[in-house]
This record gives structure tokens, sequence and C-alpha cells, in this order.
């Protein structure tokens, strides 16, 4: 028996009558008892606001939430614990980026490359950046099977490129892109990278420094963290020629009627009192990674995913996106089945018990691209097993035999 | 069972509306043309409207999404050719107080519209079956602000 769900006790409860089958990881994961327990540690023994006090209870939880920064740090390969910057989630992370450093180094007609399946979070804050400087947004497009096409990579740079933003994993086809080898080719053009890593980071052994990323963006509830917290890892000089972001306390160094200046990294970009609850949580939510080994959870999610996409292809009128290939795809699956449209799909696996993300996964490039409004989509993570995949299948059986029922004697 | 639970939504008459939805067509000529999104899902679809003497003289309607919102788009033109605008709009506020809970299906005979009443149980699955609904409003609206004097 897997023993991980145990762990989780939010997994242990019946939904419409069956037991809860939890497949949308990707949208955010469940919790271990460790975590929780933090963060009811965390309001019982160490609660005072941070950065203020002289008071030890002050001086405590500063420590604890500096703690986490250099956790961070650690996992993710960060050199400096201060190139760590604490957000809300990946998309202030990424909002922070474009209203400091954009607004700096973005003027009229440069260009900032994307890629097709971006998430919004990774496009809209773009478009309004290049609307502000009348600066053009590219696209890198995608192929048929749901990888990036890197046919033309060469003609995508030239001198106005000042920015590659492109995620290293995608949270609807499931496809790992060749980041590092992005990056190369972007820093041979002096093209400064944004990595979107809100999937990436969850599953994947991750080191900035190594992949020589100037930012990579995430979320902590993502990786069993709690929600409201995330990170904009920056490389320091570049965080150190940034504006602020926010104006408040915390943030300032001194001030005066009309002016202040700013505190050094990374107080600098973190304005008014954090959620220093989640963040001190983090740290239990990356311990727990660290036990469990991130090859380790890669290694689990490509049996499981290896493992579903054999079981799904065998039911007829199924249709899967992303690539076939395991080595460039983490553990989610989108699909359609049928023409049984996504939303009616959803709630018919609901009432087994097994949740499911429907819609357009905030990747509406994606859907428009292969043609489709929706898609169903299954991700996976530390807790889940082969009997998920079972369990779905067979939801998915039962689901085609309810609606056939509806056209036999409907007609 | 949960499945009675979910045959209540899944009514015989919402999935024949969603497998041959009526007036499913483009209508030539027509006074407004809007459409509806429902971001949360992707659903989609466009309504269009002919209005003589304050009178739905021909509607069609067509989209992508959901049973549900099809099944309502497909009921809803059934429920407004040749009506009275002025009804068609009292029918819309109505079926918006069933879903909301705040009036009784049975309180009005409503035809097929009354198949989806047992939406009002899946909260998630409102939006959808309101969809149709709020873009004949806007539709209503825009024909207002074009035509004042039909429509008092
Ligand atoms: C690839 C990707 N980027 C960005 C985000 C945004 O994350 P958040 O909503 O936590 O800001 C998500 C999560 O939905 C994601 O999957």
């Amino acid at each position: 028996m897997w023993k991980y769900p145990k762990d989780f006790p939010i997994l242990d409860q019946k939904i419409h009558g069956h037991k809860l089958t939890y497949l949308d990881s990707a949208a955010t994961t469940q919790k271990p008892k460790v975590v929780l327990e933090a963060l009811q540690n965390y309001y019982e023994t160490l609660n005072a606001n941070i950065h203020r006090g002289v008071y030890q209870l002050s001086e405590k939880a500063t420590e604890a939430y500096e703690n986490t920064r250099k956790h961070v740090a650690k996992f993710i390969g960060a050199r400096d614990p201060s190139e760590i910057i604490f957000t809300r989630n990946a998309t202030e992370a990424i909002n922070l980026v474009a209203y400091t450093w954009g607004e700096k180094n973005i003027s009229e007609g440069d260009e900032i490359l994307l890629t097709e399946m971006e998430h919004h979070s990774n496009l809209v804050p773009w478009q309004l950046l290049a609307t502000r400087k009348g600066a053009h947004l590219k696209f890198i497009p995608l192929t048929d099977e749901g990888t990036l096409d890197l046919k033309n990579l060469d003609a995508f740079f030239t001198p106005k490129t000042k920015l590659l933003a492109v995620t290293h994993m995608s949270n609807s086809l499931g496809t790992i892109n060749p980041v590092s080898k992005l990056i190369e080719k972007a820093h041979q053009n002096q093209t400064t990278v944004l990595i979107d890593g809100a999937q990436a980071a969850a599953h994947l052994k991750i080191n900035v420094s190594e992949l020589n990323a100037d930012f990579y963006a995430f979320s902590a509830h993502k990786m069993l963290g709690p929600t409201g917290v995330g990170v904009l890892y920056g490389k320091k000089e570049i965080l150190e020629d940034m504006p602020p972001f926010l104006g408040g306390g915390e943030m300032i160094l001194e001030v005066y009627k009309d002016y202040s200046t700013w505190k050094p990294l990374p107080e600098k970009f973190e304005a008014g009192t954090p959620n220093i609850a989640g963040v001190v949580a983090f740290s239990a939510a990356l311990t727990y990674l660290e036990n469990f080994g991130m090859e380790n959870l890669r290694q689990h999610e490509k049996e499981l995913t290896q493992y579903a996409l054999g079981r799904l292809k065998e039911l007829e009128g199924l249709r899967i996106f992303g690539p076939m290939d395991i080595s460039l795809r983490g553990g989610v699956i989108s699909f359609t089945y049928l023409d049984i449209h996504p939303h009616d799909l959803g709630t018919v696996l609901d009432h087994q018990g097994i949740a499911i993300r429907t819609g357009h996964h905030c990747n509406q490039l994606v859907m428009r691209r292969y043609d489709v409004s929706a898609t169903a989509r299954a991700s996976f993570y530390l807790y889940n097993t082969k009997e998920d995949v079972d369990i779905l299948i067979e939801g998915l059986q039962k689901a085609k035999a309810y609606f056939d029922r509806g056209s036999k004697k409907g007609a | 069972m949960a499945w009675e639970a979910l045959n209540d939504l899944y009514r015989e008459v919402i999935l024949d509306h969603y497998k041959n939805p009526r007036h499913h067509e483009k209508i030539e000529p027509h006074d407004v043309e809007q459409e509806g999104f429902n971001p949360l899902c992707g659903d989609q679809l466009t309504l269009q409207l002919k209005i003589n003497s304050g009178k739905i003289e021909n509607v069609g309607c067509w989209g992508k999404g959901c049973s549900i919102s099809q099944a309502s788009a497909s009921i809803l033109t059934e429920c407004i050719y040749g009506k009275a605008l002025e009804e068609v709009l009292s029918e819309a506020s109505f079926f918006k107080e069933v879903m909301q809970g705040k009036s009784k299906i049975e309180e009005k005979d409503v035809g097929d519209l009354e198949a989806l009443s047992g939406v009002q149980k899946f909260p998630v699955r409102i939006k959808c079956a309101l969809l149709a609904w709020t873009t004949l409003e806007e539709a209503l609206r825009f024909y207002e602000k074009t035509h004042v004097s039909s429509l008092k």
C-alpha cells in the first residue's frame, strides 16, 4: 500500500457517498498534516509581526520567516536567500517583474517573446506592459504533439527582443519545455528570461543557478504549501537594479515628506505585513518534499502518467492532448471523451467522488490551437496511486453509459 | 444514490434539446445579434432576434458548450418565439429567481423550461443554465437603446 495518502487528512472523506479521488493537483495540491500543524503551531507559539518588534516573540517570528527564505533558496538552488522574494502567488511574482523590471527596461517597439502554451498569468501581465509601452508580443508556436515548435527559433530573437517569458511545464498539456536550451539561446541575444515555474517547481528538481534563469516564479500552494504564498526568484544584480513594486511599511529605509529610500533586498519588494504564517508553514512543505525526494516524485509521477496514458488509450473516442513521450510530460493529462462536454463529464465524475478539472485551464491560446473550447484534465501528485487511475477509467466508462441512456430513450 | 441526483440534472428533455437544438440557425434579417460567454467554462453562444411590433418574430441561436448551457439556449428559443417583449423579460427574470431559489418553477406554466429546475441543486452549473437568459437580456437592452419607442 502506498502510505502517503494517510498524511493528507482531507483525502479521507466521502464525496456523494464515494471515497474522494483527488485528481486536480495541478490546480492546487492537498496539504500534509505537518503543514497544517506548522500553521497551527505558528499561531499558538510564534505569532507577532516581523522585522518590527524588539521583543523576543517578534524576533522568533522573524527568524522563522527568514528561515523559510533560506530553505526556499536551498530548495531551488539560489546562491543567496536575498534573491528570494515572497509574494502572494506566482501571478503576483510575474506581475512584480512586469511592473518593475518591465517598466524600466521595455520601451516602444521592443519585443517580448512568449509561447502559445502560456498560462494567462504569464500572458496578461505582458499584454498590459506591451500596451503601456507600445511594445510587441511574439509567440513561439506549438507542434501538433503539444511541444514548442523550435524549428525557427533563431528567427524569433531580434535585437529588439528584451524578454523571453516561458513556462517550464505546461499546466494543460503537461509538456516539460527545454528551458535550459531556451535560456542559453536568449542570453546569447542579451534577452532576459523569466521562467514560469508554477508547475515545474512542484514536480521537478529545480536548480535556478544551473539553469541560469534571470527570474523564476512559483506558488507554494501547488507544492503542499498554504495558499497565499508565492515566490519570485531573481538574480541579485537584476533585482538590485529594479525599482520597488508596492510602496509602504517594511520596504522603506528613511521616509521624508516627498521621498523615501528603500531597504536592500529582499525587503525592498515586500511592502506591508506578509503572509507570515503561510511562509513559515511553507518550510514544512519543503521538508516533506525533501524527505520524499524530488527524483522519487518525478519517478512516481512518470509511472502513474504512463499507466494512465495506456489505460486512457483503451477507451474509444478518447482524445489526449500533449506529448505521449513520458520524458517530455509531467503528471498532467488533458483529454476529451466522445462528444461528452468536459463539464458534463466533470459533474458525472464528481458524483462518483472523482475531482478533475474541466474548462480552459487558463490556457485559452492552447484551446484555440487545438480547436477545442474546453478539456477535462486529470493531474497527479505524490498521494495518487494506480488505483486512482483505475477509478477514473471506470468513472469515464460509467459516464459514457450514463449519457448513452439519454440518446437511446431521447430519440 | 448519486445517479438519482444526476437524473434530476440531466432530464431527458434536456438531453433531447442538447442533441436536437431548436432554432439552431442564423436568421436573416435580424434586428439584434448578441454574443454571450461564460469565462469559467468557455461556454459561448450567439443569439439573433427579429423583433416586430414589440414581439419576437423570429429567433436563431447557436454556440458551443455543455449540455446545460446549450439545452437552456434551445429551450429559450422555444419559450420566447412569437411572444411580446415584456412577457419575454418577465420570463427571464422568473427563471433567474428560480435559479436563485427565490421562486418555485411550479408557480408558472413554462413548458420545457421546467426541466431545468433541477439545475438549482448544482450551484456550479447555474451559470450554465443562465447564460442564454442573460444573453437575451443583454440583447433586449441593446435593442431598447437603439429602438427606444418599441419597448415601453
Ligand atoms: C503554469 C502556471 N502558471 C501560473 C499559474 C498561476 O499560479 P497562481 O494562481 O498560484 O498565481 C499556474 C496555476 O494555475 C500555472 O499552472
